[in-house]
């Protein structure tokens, strides 16, 4: 009994802690969805260390493929993985919440608002900001990939990944389907060898 | 009843948007101008202009303001949550099965032909945001269009990020401020 209501206050503590975290990296996603994943591996992977390096990575690869905005799809991944249900409901509310309050209050000052010279210098500087901050994370997250391993098929799914969608325009669901097809068939290949 | 049609009209826009905001653009105005002619299309492109100057996905923001503009706070609760919901049982289903078996020898190699894919699309969206930071609206068309001090901040920032090991919000914000100071000073 006792011990039970401990716990409960722990659990309350982290829902607490997972709405509120959730709904400040949204009020600062600027930018598309991928800036959260950015925001997410530094405050998620590197400073609370719920989430893993190599989880974060898959975390992206299902909120990118599956359908509905990244930022929200992202949020429920992590709410899931933290505190199951009850955790996808509060990162949820955590990451619409921001932009729900934002929009109904520059809806209703939309002129001012869109020519505003503050405003708009502010979102200029900001998007060099942002341009900066998923640099670092890319670089980061390079150098986890790397480390330690001399992984050639990993650098050319990396280039090949990179050039297809910013030359070739192939959405990324595409491009996670020719990776997962590449991967079954070199699981099964090794399988195979490991038999013989 | 109002509130259902809202709900079920971003159920479908949540439901069908794959690959993020540009993919669901194209959705978003066939509901909201063209189906149910919520929006003009003079309002619509001033939503989508809202929505590159604020935070969050374009699809919430557009239930939003068309549920506020529709019926009311009311209305937007209910537009948002149609819109968040496929996805809230589509990605917890997909999270359930990743947890319950990523220790799979076979899933794990599949996830790691996945891993620097992810990087990749990653560093794409990036460099699109620093294409439109450093040369303005237009693409790389030109150099000589290059905005010397939108470089001149991605490099701090950049440097504040890795070597200082500063919080990208701290970094946002800066970077905004430094822009603002930079042109109140000159004009």
């Amino acid at each position: 009994m006792k011990k039970r209501k401990r716990t409960g206050k722990r659990d309350a503590k982290l829902y607490l802690r997972l709405f509120m975290a959730t709904f400040y990296l949204s009020a600062f996603t600027f930018g598309g969805g991928y800036v959260i994943i950015t925001l997410m591996q530094k405050k998620f992977v590197e400073e609370y260390h719920w989430i893993d390096e190599e989880e974060m990575f898959d975390l992206t690869a299902i909120a990118q493929s599956a359908p509905g905005p990244i930022a929200v799809n992202g949020a429920i991944v992590a709410g899931y993985k933290l505190a199951g249900l009850p955790g996808v409901l509060l990162s949820v509310a955590g990451a619409v919440l921001p932009p729900f309050f934002i929009i109904s209050l520059v809806s209703v000052f939309y002129q001012a608002f869109r020519d505003n010279r503050v405003i708009s210098l502010m979102l200029e500087g900001m998007q060099a900001g942002v341009g900066a901050v998923i640099a670092a994370v890319v670089l980061e997250m390079i150098h986890t990939l790397f480390r330690g391993k001399g992984r050639i098929d990993s650098a050319v799914i990396m280039a090949g990944a990179f050039l297809a969608n910013v030359v070739f325009h192939i959405g990324a669901v595409y491009i996670f389907l020719i990776c997962i097809a590449y991967g079954v068939l070199k699981a099964l290949w090794e399988k195979g060898r490991a038999r013989i | 009843m109002i509130y259902l049609t809202l709900f079920f009209s971003f159920f479908q826009i949540g439901l069908f948007s794959f690959g993020g905001g540009y993919a669901a653009m194209p959705l978003i105005q066939h509901q909201v101008t063209e189906l149910h002619s919520w929006l003009t299309v003079k309002e619509f492109s001033d939503l989508v202009t809202i929505s590159q100057m604020t935070p969050g996905p374009i699809a919430i923001n557009a239930a939003t303001f068309v549920g506020t503009k529709i019926a009311g706070p009311l209305g937007a609760a209910a537009a948002t949550i149609g819109c968040v919901f496929p996805s809230c049982v589509i990605v917890t289903i997909i999270a359930y099965f990743y947890m319950k078996y990523r220790h799979l020898d076979m899933l794990q190699k599949i996830l790691d032909t996945l891993r620097p894919a992810v990087i990749a699309l990653i560093a794409a969206a990036g460099l699109t945001i620093i294409g439109t930071a450093f040369f303005g609206k237009a693409s790389f068309s030109s150099f000589d269009q290059i905005n010397p001090s939108m470089v001149l901040l991605f490099g701090i920032s950049l440097f504040l990020m890795v070597k200082k090991k500063m919080n990208p919000i701290t970094v946002m914000v800066l970077a905004g401020v430094l822009r603002v100071a930079q042109g109140m000073l000159i004009l």
